[in-house]
């Protein structure tokens, strides 16, 4: 399937400028992580320096996972809405009678889900690390600047997302309702932190090794949902609500 | 008119609604698959750390979760209220033509049928159908649809609602896959590997106008010239804002716009990138008639720019203002030809007389008039009369009245509208006979 630049950049930018001015997802956008960054710095700063190395890990690891799961609920809830809001606004058929293929408006949509929610994601753990350097006990820190730790952050935020949005879409296609896709698309897209649960709980020993592994499973998984997904971006299920025939099947690009 | 006959039919436990276009799942299903997800999350917290208390205590929310989601999700589809049973059959008043219509009728629809090679040569067409036909599970919305387009032409589709001309003009627009038949639109084969270049040559307006609420009018247009790979963006957004009208409205959000000016930044949208075949389904559906008035003069502008119209409408008048030719369509092809030689070919041509009383003794004057094939009496005054050229007949039939004494009040040819035509040839209402 070929892909034209110029049409994933009109959607991408198309659909950035929606989001800039809905005041939903800007709010979800600014509030969600905030609440994210604020209740594991409580935990960390709470640790006095006798604490023991397992309450650490525990505290570390939850921090850890909080700032996973704003990369799964961020674009989980603005790529649900990426087709079912199309629909609801009437403006779905225009756009499938242009020019642009499934792969193209796929790909738009989903960087414009994708990006801003890693950008936020390496921005809390960003400030997170600075955090903890200036004001939580050594101990703390170590636990924290450690290779695998880093790695898992900043590997598994896209890969999560990416899923989040894959999920995300293929619900949005079946949908006609805003709400039922956004909540079934959070649900959705939460299975695959169990793994990263694994391993920032330490149920999986931290390695780099460990986290490649797990990061290439993820990939796995994207690739898996971003196929299904843009499967089931059919034209005629969009518009009819039913797929096309096998035989003879015209008008699919 | 008989009651409405409804059908009956056993419904299985579960039924898919439809609510607009496309399935919804059903909620239930929803809430099932939030159930699992969720248990499956009680699973991997269990095999992290937690005591069997916790788990016991998710669980039960989880069972509790689901039962609330399924008593909350509405109606499903083993409940009343489904939009896919509709009534099967509704009888319509029985219609009494002539034999000569009967006739007439007949040979229309012989004629929609013949394949469009016979016609021209196929480079002299924008559009043809051979054998169009689509159908969704059981119900056919399009049956052996032929007809062709020529360039430059102004083409009326009409039937009524459920008549399958949208499902043409999505056919046609590479949305929907025909399951039998072929087509050339703009000139290109009507097949998948061709679907980006044929919507790249034409351009589509939907009934609704479908714009993006949250970005201004330039905006929208920008988007969707990004979308064709447009060049020279800028003043092509412009020049199509100045065709509506609207350069002055481009930095408003479309939200802010009254529906005639949506329609018209609709319209705007279309032309951006200079279609050789341009789709018109309903364009002035809801419309107000100024703003119909509008989008009319603009029809016609394009006509003069050459552009290839395909108009679907029900208002038929519009229809007959607007197109070259038309085709009615009651998801078989009834017809197609100019509104004018459609209405001589399905009536004969006819005088309306009114005098202040009736006539003493019409049939001796009317058989002293030569030219006057026939005469129907129609009520106080009024009289119909067969004729074969009423611009011949009529000077002669005034002097007659007025030697035979008649106080005249009117005179002239009865004008047979395209309402008339379409009124005969459409004789059963497509939406009840869907299964």
């Amino acid at each position: 399937m070929s892909i034209d630049p110029g049409r994933v950049k009109a959607v991408f930018h198309k659909e950035l400028r929606q989001f800039r001015r809905n005041r939903a997802i800007v709010v979800t956008m600014g509030i969600l992580p905030l609440l994210f960054l604020t209740s594991p710095m409580i935990s960390i700063f709470s640790q006095n320096a006798g604490a023991s190395s397992s309450t650490i890990h525990a505290v570390v690891g939850s921090a850890l996972l909080l700032m996973l799961i704003v990369p799964v609920i961020l674009p989980a809830a603005i790529s649900a809405y990426s087709v079912v809001g199309e629909r609801d606004q009437g403006t779905l058929e225009p756009l499938l009678t242009t020019p642009v293929r499934r792969g193209e408006l796929m790909l738009g949509k989903g960087l414009a889900a994708v990006l801003p929610a890693v950008a936020i994601t390496y921005m809390l753990y960003a400030i997170f690390v600075v955090a903890v350097r200036l004001w939580a006990t050594p101990a703390v820190f170590t636990d924290v600047w450690q290779t695998p730790e880093i790695l898992i952050e900043v590997l598994f935020a896209p890969l999560l997302a990416t899923w989040s949005v894959c999920v995300g879409m293929a619900i949005s296609v079946r949908s006609s309702d805003v709400r039922v896709a956004q909540q079934l698309s959070t649900l959705a897209s939460l299975p695959p932190l169990g793994l990263a649960i694994l391993i920032t709980f330490r149920v999986i020993a931290p390695t780099v090794l460990a986290a490649v592994a797990i990061g290439l499973a993820f990939i796995v998984l994207d690739c898996l949902a971003c196929w299904g997904a843009a499967m089931m971006l059919d034209r005629e299920r969009l518009i009819v609500g039913r797929r096309a025939p096998r035989q003879k099947r015209t008008g699919r690009a | 008119m008989p009651p409405p006959e409804l059908g009956s039919r056993s419904r299985p436990w579960f039924v898919r609604r439809r609510y607009g276009v496309g399935y919804r799942p059903s909620a239930w299903q929803g809430w099932v698959i939030a159930g699992v997800l969720v248990a499956a999350a009680v699973v991997v917290l269990a095999v992290v750390h937690a005591s069997s208390a916790r788990i016991a205590v998710l669980a039960a929310l989880v069972v509790l979760y689901s039962a609330v989601g399924w008593r909350l999700s509405g109606p499903r589809g083993d409940e009343p209220g489904d939009l896919e049973e509709a009534p099967l059959v509704v009888a319509r008043e029985p219609v009494e033509r002539t034999p000569e219509q009967v006739a007439a009728i007949a040979q229309l629809r012989a004629e929609a049928s013949i394949p469009t090679e016979r016609r021209g040569p196929p480079g002299d067409y924008a559009i043809i159908v051979e054998g169009l036909t689509k159908r969704f599970g059981e119900r056919t919305a399009l049956g052996g649809v032929s007809f062709s387009v020529g360039w430059g032409e102004v083409f009326g589709f009409l039937g009524p609602n459920g008549a399958g001309k949208t499902t043409t003009v999505r056919t046609l627009g590479t949305l929907i896959a025909p399951t039998a038949g072929t087509a050339v639109v703009a000139g290109i084969a009507l097949t998948p590997e061709n679907a980006v270049a044929i919507r790249s040559q034409i351009a589509i307006m939907p009934e609704a106008p479908g714009l993006y609420p949250r970005l201004t009018v330039a905006e929208n247009l920008e988007f969707f010239a990004g979308l064709y790979g447009l060049a020279d963006v800028r003043p092509r957004i412009e020049q199509a804002l100045a065709t509506v009208n609207l350069v002055e409205r481009a930095g408003d959000p479309c939200s802010s716009l009254s529906k005639g000016l949506k329609q018209r930044v609709a319209i705007a949208r279309a032309l951006l990138s200079d279609p050789r075949v341009l789709f018109l389904d309903e364009p002035t559906s809801g419309l107000d008639p100024v703003a119909s008035r509008e989008v009319h003069d603009l029809i016609a502008a394009l006509r003069e720019r050459g552009v290839t119209i395909f108009l679907t409408t029900h208002r038929l008048e519009e229809a007959e203002r607007m197109c070259d030719r038309v085709a009615i369509l009651n998801t078989t092809l009834r017809t197609v030809g100019r509104p004018d030689e459609l209405r001589e070919r399905l009536f004969a041509r006819s005088l309306a007389v009114t005098t202040a009383a009736p006539l003493d003794a019409p049939e001796r004057l009317f058989a002293g008039v030569p030219g006057i094939d026939g005469w129907t009496f129609e009520d106080a005054g009024g009289y119909e009369l067969k004729v074969s050229d009423p611009s011949a007949v009529a000077p002669a039939l005034t002097r007659a009245l007025v030697a035979a004494g008649a106080d005249v009040l009117s005179i002239g040819e009865r004008r047979r509208s395209l309402e008339d035509v379409y009124l005969e040839l459409i004789d059963e209402d497509v939406e009840a006979r869907r299964p």
